[in-house]
C-alpha cells in the first residue's frame, strides 16, 4: 500500500512532461500531425482507404473522357467503353458477359485454403464479373466523394466566412438561402436534381457538392462570428490589414480545425447519399456503375445469390467507416479538449491489479 | 411567447415558399410528363394528351405555373385544398393520394423518432457516465459502424435475418444451450458495464443478470412462450414491477422509503385493476379506451403517492402518476398479446408474425378490433422502424455522450456535488436537463433526414407511403405529386422547428424568447 502514492506521482509527472513536450516550440501543423498519428484507428483507416483506392483504380483500369457509353468495337466485335481506356491488371472488365464458371456463379474466393480463383466475388446470371463491377463502383464512389468534398467545402467556407465576417444584410440573406436548401431533405433535392443532371459520377458529384455545403457554412459562420471579436483581429486591423488579409491570414487558419473535421464527415455522408440515390435510380445510372446501383439491381436475388449483395455493401460500409474514423482522429488532433485520455481503471485493470496484489501476498 | 412563435412561423413559411418554388421548377424541368402519350401517336392518345395538357397547364412555363399551383395550395388555408391531379396515380387528385399515404409514413417516422430518442439518449448518457470503460469503447465503435451503414443495405439484411429467419425460429422457438449461455453472458457483460462501480459490484451485477437471463431464456424455451406469447396477470405484475423499479431508481432512488412504498402500492393497484380494465378495453375498443386507462391509472398513482407521500407529497404523487401512466404500456401489450393466436390464424400460413411487405395485412385493415389492428401494424412496423432507427440511434448516442461529458465538466456540477447532493440528483436534475438542450435542436433537424430515409425504407419494404409517392412522382415527372410530398415534409419541418424553439426555452431558463 505504501507504494501507491509514489506511482500516482510519477504518473502525473509523466503527464505533465507529455503536455510540455507536445507544445514545445512546435507549429500547429506539427502538433496536429503528431496527435493524429497517435490515433491508431484513424491511421489504420487512412491506410485502408489508400489500399482500397489503389485496388479499385489499378485493377480494372480507368476511362478518361469520352461519353462513357458502351459501343461495339468494329474490328473485334467486342464491347468497349467510349473514351480513353487505360487497362488495369485484372483480366475482366465490368461491362462484358463471361461464361458462368461455378454453378450459378458462386464466388471462387476462399480463405482456407486461400485462393482467389477466376471470379473471386462471383458472377451474376449473365456472367458479369462482380469483382470488376464492384471495383468500378468503388472508383465512382471515390470520385463522387472527392468532388463533393472539394466543392461543398469550398462553397461552405466561402458562404460561412463571408456571412460571419461581414454580418448585416449580406449575412441574413445568405443564411436564409442556406435555410432554403436545408429545409429540403438532401435525398429529395439530390433525387430531383439527379434525375435531370445526374447519370454519371462527375455530374452527380458536382451537383451533390452544390447542395451539401449548408451544414459546414453554418459552422464556419459561427466560428467566424466568435473569432472576429478577438484581439488579434483588432491588432491586424489597426496594423492596416485589408479585409481579405484578415479573413485569409488571420481568421481562416484559426477555423481550420472545424473545417477539416466537418469536411471529412461530409465526405462520409456523400458516399451514403450517392449510393442511396443510385439505389433509387436517380443517381449514377446504367451503363455506368455505382455500388448502390449494383445492390438495387440484384435486390431480389439475395436468397439465391447473396454474393451479389454482400460485396458492394461491405465496401460502402468499409469506406464510410474509414472516413468516419479519420474524421474522429482529426477531431482529436485539432481539439485536444475532446482527446481520449489513456484508459485508466475499468474492470480489466481492476482484475489485473487484484491478481498482482494477490501475488505479492 | 405567442408573438415569438408567430414571428418564427412567418420566417419559416417564407423559407418554405422559396424552397417549394425551387423544388417545383426543378422537378418540372426534369422531363416531359406526357412523353409516353406523345410517343403513342394514336388518335385516342392525342385527345387525352390535349386534355391533360390543358388540365396540367403545360402551356404555361414552369416558373409561372408554380404560381397557379400555389393559388390552389393556398386554398388549403381556407379549407378548399386543390393540389392538382396526379398523372402517375391515374389522374387521382393529389390530396386523396396524400391522405391515403400519409398515415402509414407518419406512423413509421414518429415511432422511429421516439424510439431512437429514448434508446439513443439512454445509451449515450450511460456511456458518458462510464467514460473510457470497455462498455464505452464498444458502444462508440458500434455507433461508428451504424453511422456508416447504408440504409437500403441494412433493410435488405433485416428482411432476410430479422424476418424470414426469425419467423422460422418463432415456429419452433427452442434455443440451443450454447446460444442460451452466450446470450446470457453477453447480457450480463452489458448490464455490468452499464451499472459500473467497483469490481465487487460489477461481479455481483454480472452474476445476477447472468442467472436471471439464463432462467428466463430456459423457461421460455421449455414453455415455448415465444410461440404464443402472452402476459396474463402474472406477466403484467412482473413487467409493472420492473417498470416501477426502474422509474423509482431514476426518480428518487431506493433509499427513499416513501417512493418504494408508492411503487409497491402501484404494482398492487395495477394487479387489482387488471380485471376491471379488461371490461374497459373490451367495451371501449378504440384509442379513447387507452386514454381513459392512462387517466385512471394516473389518478390512482397520484392518490397512492399522496397517501404515502408524507412530507414530499408533491414529488411522490408525481412519481405515482408517472408509474401509473407508464403501466398502461404493459396493459396495452397484454391486450395485444391476447390476440396473438387469433392474429396468427388470420394471416396466411406462409407469412410469419414479422412482416416484410406493406404497412397492414389487407384482410385485417377493416377489422373492428383495435387491438388486433394494433398488433398487425406492430408486426409490420418492426423492421422498417429498426432500419430507420439504426442511423439515428448512432447519431444520438454520439451527441448525447459528448453533450453530457461537456456538462459534467461544468463548475455547477462540482458545486452540486460539493454541497452534498446525491449523485442521482446531480445527474438527473443538474446534468441531464442541461445536456438535453443541444440535443433538442439536433433531433428536430433530424426529422427531415428521417423522412428522406423513409423514401428508401418504404421502397425496400414495399410500403405504399409518402416515400413511394415521391418515387413514383419523380419517376413520371409528376410535379403535383412531388409537390404534395414536399408540402407534407415541409410542414413537418416547420412544426418541428417551432417545437425545437419552444423546447429550447422550456429547457433553458436563460433563454427568454421575448
Amino acid at each position: 500500500m505504501a507504494k501507491k502514492p509514489v506511482s500516482d506521482e510519477t504518473q502525473s509527472n509523466r503527464e505533465i512532461s507529455i503536455e510540455q513536450r507536445e507544445t514545445e516550440g512546435l507549429s500547429l501543423g506539427t502538433i496536429v500531425r503528431r496527435r493524429f498519428f497517435r490515433h491508431k484507428a484513424a491511421v489504420a483507416s487512412l491506410i485502408v482507404l489508400f489500399l482500397i483506392a489503389l485496388l479499385a483504380f489499378t485493377s480494372v483500369g480507368v476511362v478518361i473522357g469520352g461519353s462513357g457509353k458502351l459501343v461495339v468495337n468494329q474490328e473485334t466485335g467486342r464491347l468497349i467503353v467510349d473514351g480513353l481506356r487505360i487497362e488495369g491488371w485484372w483480366k475482366y472488365n465490368w461491362y462484358e458477359n463471361y461464361p458462368v464458371l461455378n454453378s450459378g456463379g458462386t464466388p471462387t474466393l476462399s480463405l482456407w485454403p486461400f485462393q482467389i480463383g477466376e471470379h473471386p466475388f462471383g458472377q451474376d446470371t449473365l456472367g458479369k464479373d462482380i469483382f470488376a463491377r464492384v471495383m468500378r463502383g468503388i472508383q465512382q464512389s471515390l470520385l463522387v466523394i472527392a468532388l463533393v468534398g472539394t466543392i461543398a467545402t469550398l462553397i461552405g467556407v466561402i458562404v460561412g466566412s463571408v456571412s460571419g465576417f461581414f454580418r448585416g444584410r449580406l449575412d441574413s440573406l445568405l443564411m436564409r438561402f442556406t435555410d432554403v436548401i436545408i429545409i429540403i431533405p438532401t435525398l429529395v433535392l439530390g433525387a430531383v436534381l439527379g434525375r435531370t443532371f445526374g447519370g454519371n459520377a462527375v455530374s452527380l458529384g458536382i451537383l451533390l457538392g452544390l447542395i451539401a455545403w449548408t451544414g459546414l457554412a453554418r459552422l464556419v459562420r459561427a466560428e467566424f462570428l466568435s473569432l472576429r471579436e478577438r484581439e488579434f483581429v483588432d491588432a491586424a486591423r489597426v496594423a492596416g490589414a485589408s479585409n481579405a488579409r484578415i479573413i485569409f491570414r488571420h481568421i481562416l487558419p484559426n477555423a481550420i480545425g472545424v473545417i477539416v473535421v466537418n469536411a471529412t464527415l461530409l465526405m462520409s455522408a456523400a458516399i451514403l447519399i450517392e449510393t442511396s440515390l443510385s439505389y433509387l435510380g436517380f443517381g449514377i445510372v446504367a451503363p455506368d456503375i455505382s455500388l448502390g446501383q449494383i445492390i438495387s439491381e440484384y435486390n431480389e436475388a439475395f436468397k439465391t445469390r447473396p454474393w451479389l449483395f454482400w460485396y458492394p455493401g461491405l465496401f460502402i460500409v468499409l469506406i464510410a467507416l474509414a472516413i468516419n474514423f479519420v474524421g474522429d482522429g482529426l477531431r482529436d488532433a485539432f481539439d485536444p479538449r475532446q482527446r481520449r485520455l489513456p484508459r485508466q481503471g475499468g474492470a480489466w485493470q481492476d482484475l489485473k491489479k487484484l491478481i498482482a496484489e494477490r501475488g505479492q501476498k | 411567447m405567442l408573438g415569438f412563435v408567430v414571428r418564427r412561423l412567418a420566417a419559416t413559411l417564407v423559407v418554405l415558399l422559396v424552397a417549394s418554388f425551387l423544388v417545383y421548377v426543378l422537378t418540372a424541368m426534369s422531363g416531359d410528363p406526357l412523353a409516353d402519350l406523345r410517343s403513342a401517336g394514336t388518335r385516342q392518345a392525342l385527345v387525352q394528351l390535349a386534355s391533360l395538357e390543358e388540365r396540367l397547364n403545360l402551356d404555361v412555363p414552369p416558373v409561372l405555373r408554380y404560381f397557379l399551383w400555389l393559388g390552389g395550395a393556398a386554398g388549403c388555408l381556407i379549407g378548399r385544398c386543390d393540389l392538382g391531379i396526379s398523372i402517375a396515380q391515374g389522374e387521382q387528385p393529389v390530396i386523396d393520394a396524400l391522405g391515403a399515404a400519409m398515415g402509414s409514413t407518419l406512423q413509421l417516422v414518429t415511432l422511429a423518432t421516439i424510439l431512437s430518442i429514448i434508446v439513443g439518449i439512454t445509451i449515450g448518457m450511460t456511456t458518458a457516465l462510464r467514460q473510457y470503460s470497455g462498455y464505452d469503447y464498444t458502444v462508440t465503435f458500434f455507433a461508428f459502424v451504424f453511422y456508416s451503414l447504408p440504409i437500403f443495405w441494412v433493410a435488405v439484411l433485416l428482411k432476410e435475418f430479422g424476418a424470414i429467419r426469425f419467423n422460422q425460429f418463432l415456429d419452433d422457438p427452442v434455443l440451443s444451450p450454447l446460444a442460451t449461455i452466450l446470450i446470457s453472458l453477453g447480457l450480463g457483460l452489458v448490464v455490468a458495464g452499464i451499472v459500473g462501480g467497483g469490481l465487487k459490484t460489477r461481479v455481483r451485477v454480472f452474476g445476477i443478470s447472468l442467472l436471471l437471463s439464463l432462467a428466463i431464456l430456459t423457461l421460455s424455451s421449455l414453455t415455448q412462450w415465444l410461440k404464443s406469447p402472452s402476459l396474463g396477470i402474472i406477466g403484467v405484475i412482473l413487467l409493472t414491477s420492473g417498470l416501477a423499479f426502474l422509474i423509482t431508481i431514476l426518480n428518487r432512488g431506493l433509499d427513499d422509503r416513501k417512493a418504494v412504498w408508492t411503487a409497491v402500492g402501484m404494482v398492487a393497484a395495477v394487479a387489482a385493476l387488471w380485471y376491471p380494465m379488461q371490461f374497459l378495453f373490451f367495451f371501449v375498443n378504440n384509442p379513447l379506451g387507452i386514454l381513459a386507462a392512462v387517466v385512471i391509472l394516473g389518478v390512482v398513482g397520484f392518490v397512492v403517492g399522496t397517501f404515502f407521500g408524507g412530507d414530499d407529497k408533491k414529488e411522490i404523487s408525481r412519481l405515482g402518476a408517472i408509474i401509473g401512466a407508464a403501466s398502461v404500456l404493459v396493459l396495452v401489450l397484454d391486450q395485444m398479446l391476447m390476440r396473438f393466436e387469433e392474429y396468427k390464424a388470420a394471416i396466411s400460413l406462409k407469412a410469419g408474425f414479422i412482416s416484410t411487405i406493406g404497412a397492414v395485412t389487407p384482410a385485417l385493415a377493416r377489422s373492428d378490433d383495435m387491438w388486433l389492428r394494433m398488433l398487425d401494424s406492430f408486426g409490420h412496423l418492426i423492421l422498417p422502424t429498426i432500419a430507420l432507427m439504426i442511423v439515428s440511434v448512432a447519431g444520438y448516442t454520439r451527441y448525447s455522450r459528448a453533450s453530457l461529458l461537456e456538462v459534467l465538466n461544468q463548475d455547477y456540477i462540482r458545486t452540486a456535488r460539493a454541497k452534498g447532493l446525491p449523485e442521482r440528483t446531480v445527474i438527473m436534475r443538474h446534468a441531464f436537463r442541461n445536456a438535453m438542450i443541444p440535443i433538442a435542436t439536433i433531433i428536430t433537424f433530424d426529422i427531415a433526414g428521417l423522412i428522406g430515409g423513409a423514401i428508401i425504407t418504404e421502397r425496400v419494404f414495399a410500403w405504399q407511403g409518402m416515400g413511394a409517392l415521391f418515387n413514383k412522382g419523380l419517376q413520371a415527372v409528376d410535379v403535383n405529386l412531388v409537390m404534395g410530398f414536399f408540402i407534407v415534409t415541409g410542414a413537418i419541418a416547420v412544426i418541428f422547428n417551432i417545437v425545437a424553439d419552444v423546447l429550447y426555452s422550456a429547457l433553458d431558463p436563460r433563454i427568454r424568447v421575448n
